[in-house]
């Protein structure tokens, strides 16, 4: 039994994630995003490679599809392997995911098809059938794909209705993160996973080595450079997408505006925003705890100052605070109204924290104002306005995925979604720190690691109870100074005291029926067989010296049996001697003072007794052979002192 | 495991209640109020108030103690009902009087089933030897909280207008229940006369909020994870928002609570029985009623509806699908959509003939269905009929109906993603035809009320809530409309508001599964035992189930037989087991000494077996079996070049016989064997290790 996962897309990247991972024959995509660098084959996964036996179709290769948010970079391409490649079978999703995965393809239908127009790999049609045959599911909802197949959903943070996958198929289970964040924010909360027993936790590592400070700090910076903008009369351009960003910054926004006493405009360019506010206020619970609080009062996604954008709004006087579509500049409505502000000194425009290399946004990073930026050959745009880097990003950082693999304490983690120079370092940290095994295939490399399986048992009510019974070992410090000298009375060995319980039973396997598990004492009864105890004896003499005339009185009190106890501690310190009235117990051995002259398990080879030897009987099973006879060679080579 | 049925419930609103005992654990299955048992209690109204002011001039006594005079001189002794029979004082609330007798302390946990089963909640919690764990639905926690806060404040209402109470009402006593008439005396002291005990004065509003702090909430299909052992999981029953039946998962079985299921549902998330697959006991507590099984039964004689139910159904490869389709492809869809429709165009009439419509229904589901049937209506018709949902809690329950998509059905859900709202009536509060109001005494409602309109409003007891008042308003206008359950005693709710020129519409709805439905749903099951009520055994003539059927009375404990013989462990071997076994005699047995870590984790016991210790037994057996043949022992012993001498001893009594077998050469060494020993002797290591492969070579060992 084996976990092989196919990586398809996000491995040693970021962009379209998909990874196949099939657990013990059955087979579950995670994210089937597209890459919004390519506009050619190279946008989709290469779906073909997925293993499929001869005369079978996508859909009965694979078991489901579960999408992990919204992102395009996670679901841009599942429309295509719907409803163009044909896959037919169980999709899952939150329920925020299902709502929203729609405004976010169509949108991005609108912007590459109908803009930009390319090709159309899949139409608005497509989209809608697509997300018909989507199954949404609750977090924490134990979901039973199949007779073996488990999905359960667990917060993720990073927007809304992202969630990190559990997927168990018999013992074997795993741990999908999709995008993360493990800081809670000011709509979201902080991601949250159960402590789970886990074979492979595939994690997103896009701040594989970044360590990030507080997000409140920036919050406030952000609001400021905002208020002093609009209170200088400017206007401020936030290039942004529909979802996700826009709702938090507005929701940022209007609540500094309540606080402030504010009355300038908020704009939205995009009715899709507006759309998905409606969607955000229905999936408040959602969001973090001190948004779900406040719902009953008001819902923070009724946003107050916020007005839809009218075109003409673009050369109106006066400030105003709007949100366009796309983000990063990239072309549409945000590219317009950034031609008409940016020669302005007065204006400011924020840009997300990253950018797609080629689009303006990127440029703007990295450019000083006031500069020039060419929009294409013929046109070039003065940009004297202000620009600041909004550097709060949704995902979590070095610190939280570290933190994630050390609280699930996987048997393998794997890295995908990130920068190959970055994985590699977080992979050799936690291969160092953590000891567990960690890879970062590339694209279409796959994966193979050993997964778990337990074999079923069914264990008697007799061998549950001896588990319970407490197992008390003391252990004594070999390393104690004296050796039972001088004052024996006060002086206590240092003990450690363990209570390892350890199940001690026997495993009865019959040819086809699960093995069961039963006490030594139901042996006879299963097998119909008595038990025969093999044991060995031995009565062993030991020299004895007589006490007159010897100086050393204290040990000459002691009776025998306690100078012997002394001796045995002492010498066989590792396994723990028991003391009673009339015997010594080491494991099953057991040592008496032996007073019979014709003992059975006497061997003389010299006839007649010794007068100054004292005989010590031995009983042991034979599984303690070793040490019965470690103690038999420490018997044999003592001398006691006979009273 | 033990199963006590403490009350046998009274449909939806006071669901049944039992005590379930598993692996050493007690679970508590609900803990309702019997909010019908408010009917003795006479409602507010003018005419009362006047009648006590009165008994208080006539009286020097305090009116509200005072047995001599005021309503209790107006009681007649005797079986005649009237307005004066009932009990003017502030009411008391009737609880489960079996779970009062409960050691309290002895609830690990606490399983809710739906809102109506938390409504006794807060008499637990404010017990301080109370320290178990409660588990509901995230939706049920919610909206039970809701009904908990909506009750305390309708209860507000009676506690002003009589003031403040001695520890045992007057009403309460021997003597004044003695001269109740039968219909309430029943009420207030059950058939037997021991329900007595079960009342209770109200809770307090911080009782319930403590209350609510120590409910755990669930999602559907949640696993919760109670002391390592038992998983607990909610899935859906279709009876209305959030209700659910719980599957208890531990290593010993699987068992299944089924509380009231319906499995057609406009509203709420279906029925969930496919993940009840696979039970071993179920508990059916569901609500059939008697008067609706035999209503069934004609319905199935029909023709072409009543197929035999095929025995062995639970082995054939498509009996699960043929099961749903039996189980969804029938009328009962159709059935309340009839009545609701029936409903609304009473409703409709009563308004158009100038009568307002009173609705005490407090059904979440039930009044959301009728919502939107009204909606649906008024828009068809083009009426303007205000609608007003008066309650404490109407507000709140607005927000939260907003915000729950995943509590509801499919429909409703497809309904909200193609760009509708899920329920087409909260387009009316926004076109201002729709209105909520927390309580009927606000200048707001006054400026804005008209009449002919529908007002939804508690409580359906007519006792207690604003719905009290507006039937007094209403009762005499013969073009008005009240709406009331089927189960309430109408005639004894309505006494108080008598002679009523008003109309009265009864509507019956599901709690719960039909009982042809409950036989081909438990067939599907395929358990091995289902527990289901004494009261159903009359009605009950199933063959060819494959489980056993035990019957429960009220206040019985039942033992449950094991289903498994042990226990289901995991067990992780780190080496193939049958190398490192030993192969028992002829037979396909293998066996091997265990010896590992024990743990439990999410419901699972693990035992881990490190290979070292499988090992260690394959070189030095711990447990040998048989008998030592001491024939083929001195064979062996001679075949390692020993000399032997054999010697049979018997022992005093003469039933044991002892066999010497004295090595005498290379060295000297002795065994001692009887029947269930073998004891070596020998002076040395090598020799004493020698002697014991040996002899453990003719025995089993493992």
């Amino acid at each position: 039994m084996a976990i092989e996962c196919l990586v398809l897309g996000a491995g040693q990247e970021v962009g379209k994630s998909c990874v196949v991972v099939t657990i013990n024959g059955k087979r579950i995509m995670f994210d089937c995003g597209m890459h919004m660098g390519y506009t050619d084959d190279r946008r989709f996964p290469d779906f073909s490679r997925i293993p499929c036996a001869r005369d079978e179709d996508f859909t009965s290769s694979l078991s489901c599809i579960i999408i992990s948010h919204f992102h395009l970079d996670h679901i841009g391409a599942l429309p295509y392997f719907t409803e163009v490649c044909g896959y037919n079978g169980p999709i899952y999703m939150t329920y925020p995911t299902k709502a929203l995965a729609p405004l976010m393809l169509e949108d991005y239908y609108r912007v590459m098809v109908e803009r930009k127009g390319e090709e159309e790999v899949f139409s608005t049609q497509h989209i809608m059938d697509c997300l018909k045959k989507v199954t949404a599911i609750d977090l924490k909802q134990t979901v039973q794909v199949d007779g073996d197949l488990q999905i359960r959903p667990y917060y993720a943070g990073h927007v809304l209705g992202a969630a990190m996958f559990y997927a168990k198929v018999g013992d074997a289970a795993i741990v999908y993160t999709g995008d993360y964040n493990m800081t809670a924010d000011r709509h979201l909360g902080a991601a949250q996973i159960d402590k789970l027993q886990l074979d492979l936790v595939i994690t997103e590592s896009t701040y594989a080595t970044t360590l990030r400070d507080s997000k409140y700090v920036r919050e406030r910076e952000f609001l400021k450079v905002v208020h002093n903008c609009v209170a200088g009369g400017g206007k401020v351009l936030i290039p942004s997408f529909a979802l996700g960003r826009a709702q938090e910054l507005c929701m940022l926004l209007d609540d500094y505006w309540e606080r402030m006493n504010l009355k300038i405009p908020i704009y939205f360019s995009s009715a899709l925003t507006i759309q998905a506010n409606k969607y955000y206020k229905t999936f408040i619970s959602w969001t973090s705890q001190k948004v779900k609080d406040s719902y009953a009062t008001r819902n923070p996604f009724d946003f107050k100052h916020v007005h839809k954008f009218e075109r003409s709004l673009i050369n109106a006087p006066g400030p105003c605070v709007l949100f366009a579509t796309p983000g990063m500049i990239s072309g549409g409505f945000s590219l317009e109204v950034f031609k008409q502000w940016a020669p302005n000194e007065g204006n400011l425009i924020t840009l997300p924290g990253y950018c797609v290399a080629g689009t303006i946004g990127h440029r703007l990073m990295s450019a000083k104002t006031p500069t020039q930026v060419s929009i294409d050959q013929n046109t070039r745009i003065d940009v004297r306005c202000q620009i600041h880097q909004l550097s709060f990003s949704p995902h979590t950082d070095a610190k939280g995925i570290m933190d994630l693999i050390r609280f699930l304490c996987p048997k393998h983690v794997m890295l995908v979604h990130g920068e190959k120079p970055k994985m590699e370092s977080l992979k050799a940290r936690i291969v160092d720190e953590y000891k567990i095994p960690c890879c970062a295939p590339a694209n279409n490399e796959s994966v193979i690691i050993p997964s778990t399986h337990y074999v079923k048992a069914e264990a008697s009510d007799t061998f549950l109870c001896s588990t319970l019974s407490p197992n008390f070992r003391f252990l004594r410090n070999s390393s104690r100074g004296h050796s039972g000298s001088s004052d024996t009375e006060t002086a206590q060995p240092s003990l450690r005291i363990s209570d390892d319980r350890v199940a001690e039973g026997v495993i009865v396997a019959r040819k086809n029926q699960n093995p069961r598990i039963i006490h030594k004492q139901e042996l006879p009864d299963v097998l119909g067989k008595e038990i025969h105890e093999v044991q060995g004896a031995l009565c062993v003499p030991t020299r004895t010296a007589n006490a007159i005339g010897k100086e050393d009185l204290l040990q000459e009190q002691l009776p025998l049996l306690h100078q012997l106890y002394l001796k045995l501690a002492d010498e066989v310190a590792e396994v723990t001697v028991l003391k009673s009235e009339q015997s010594l117990h080491i494991e099953s051995v057991v040592i008496s003072v032996c007073h019979m002259d014709n003992c059975l398990y006497r061997l003389c080879d010299e006839s007649g007794n010794i007068p100054e030897t004292t005989y010590f009987c031995c009983k042991w099973s034979a599984a303690d052979q070793k040490i019965a006879w470690r103690v038999i060679s420490v018997i044999k080579n003592m001398e006691l002192i006979n009273s | 495991m033990k199963f006590t049925y403490l009350s046998e419930g009274k449909g939806f609103h006071f669901p049944p209640c039992n005590i379930l005992q598993v692996q050493g654990f007690q679970i508590l299955f609900d803990c309702p109020l019997d909010l019908s048992a408010l009917l003795p209690f006479s409602p507010l109204s003018v005419n009362l108030y006047a009648q006590l002011e009165e008994c208080y001039h006539a009286c020097p006594c305090d009116a509200s103690s005072c047995s001599e005079c005021g309503s209790g001189q107006k009681r007649k002794i005797g079986d005649d009902l009237d307005v004066g029979s009932l009990i003017s004082a502030e009411p008391w609330y009737k609880t489960v009087k079996s779970l009062k007798l409960w050691d309290v302390s002895s609830i690990d946990v606490v399983l809710i089933c739906s809102p109506m089963g938390m409504l006794g909640l807060p008499f637990l919690t404010r017990d301080t030897d109370f320290s178990a764990r409660i588990y509901a639905t995230e939706a049920a926690a919610r909206i039970g909280r809701l009904m908990m806060e909506d009750l305390v404040a309708m209860h507000k209402e009676t506690r002003l207008f009589y003031g403040p109470e001695g520890p045992s009402p007057e009403w309460l006593k021997w003597d004044a229940i003695e001269l109740l008439p039968t219909a309430l005396k029943e009420i207030l002291i059950g058939r037997d006369g021991g329900d007595l005990g079960g009342w209770m004065p109200l809770y307090s509003a911080a009782d319930v909020s403590k209350c609510m702090q120590r409910v755990q909430s669930l999602k559907y299909a949640e696993e919760a994870c109670y002391n390592g052992i038992l998983l607990l999981k909610a899935f859906s029953s279709g009876l209305d928002i959030g209700t659910c039946n719980w599957s208890i998962t531990s290593p010993k079985q699987n068992v299944a609570y089924i509380s009231g299921s319906v499995f057609a549902s406009e509203i709420s998330t279906k029925f969930d029985y496919h993940a009840l697959w696979g039970s071993d006991v179920i508990f059916f507590s569901d609500c059939i009623a008697a008067d609706l099984i035999h209503k069934d039964e004609v319905d199935f004689t029909s023709p072409g509806a009543a197929a035999e139910l095929p025995s062995n159904l639970s082995e054939e490869p498509d009996a699960g699908e043929r099961i749903s389709e039996f189980l969804l492809n029938h009328d009962e869809f159709a059935d309340e959509s009839k009545k609701l429709t029936f409903l609304c165009s009473w409703a409709l009439k009563s308004t158009n003939a100038g009568g307002s419509v009173l609705i005490p229904i407090s059904r979440l589901g039930l009044v959301l269905q009728l919502l939107e049937h009204l909606t649906f209506s008024l828009q068809s018709q083009a009426l303007k009929v205000p609608i007003y949902i008066i309650s404490s809690v109407a507000e709140e329950l607005h927000a939260f109906l907003k915000v729950m998509p995943e509590w509801l059905c499919k429909q409703r859900q497809e309904k909200f993603h193609s760009d509708q709202g899920y329920f087409s009536f909260m387009d009316l509060i926004e076109q201002k035809r729709l209105f909520l109001f927390p309580e009927i005494y606000s200048s707001e409602l006054l400026a804005i009320w008209e009449e002919p309109c529908i007002v939804f409003s508690p409580h359906w007891s007519l006792r207690i809530g604003p719905s009290v008042h507006l039937l007094q308003r209403w009762c005499g206008e013969t073009d008005s409309l009240l709406i009331i359950e089927e189960g309430v005693d109408a005639n004894l709710a309505c006494l108080p508001f008598q002679p009523m020129a008003m109309k009265v519409l009864h509507c019956s709805f599901p709690s719960g599964m039909k009982l042809r439905e409950a036989e081909y749903f438990l067939q599907f099951l395929n358990p091995k035992y289902v527990l289901m009520p004494e009261k159903l055994k009359q009605d009950i003539r199933w063959s060819n189930h494959s489980y056993s059927l035990i019957y429960y009375h009220e206040s019985e404990t039942l033992h449950i037989p094991r289903v498994k013989s042990g226990t289901d462990v995991d067990c992780k071997i780190y080496l193939d087991f049958q190398l490192c076994s030993t192969k028992m005699g002829q037979e396909d047995i293998n066996i091997a000494t265990a010896n590992g870590d024990f743990s439990v984790i999410q419901g699972k016991i693990q035992l881990g077996i490190g290979h070292e210790q499988i090992l260690r037994s394959r070189t030095t057996p711990l447990i040998c079996m048989g008998c030592v043949d001491l024939q083929s022992l001195v064979t062996s012993l001679q075949k390692l070049g020993m000399n032997t001498r054999v010697e049979e001893v018997m022992s005093l009594h003469g039933s044991e016989s002892t066999s010497f077998v004295h090595v005498v050469e290379p060295k000297k060494a002795l065994l001692q064997l009887t029947s269930a020993h073998t004891i070596i002797i020998a002076n040395d290591e090598s020799l004493a290790s020698v002697l014991t492969e040996a002899v453990q070579s003719i025995l089993d060992c493992i």
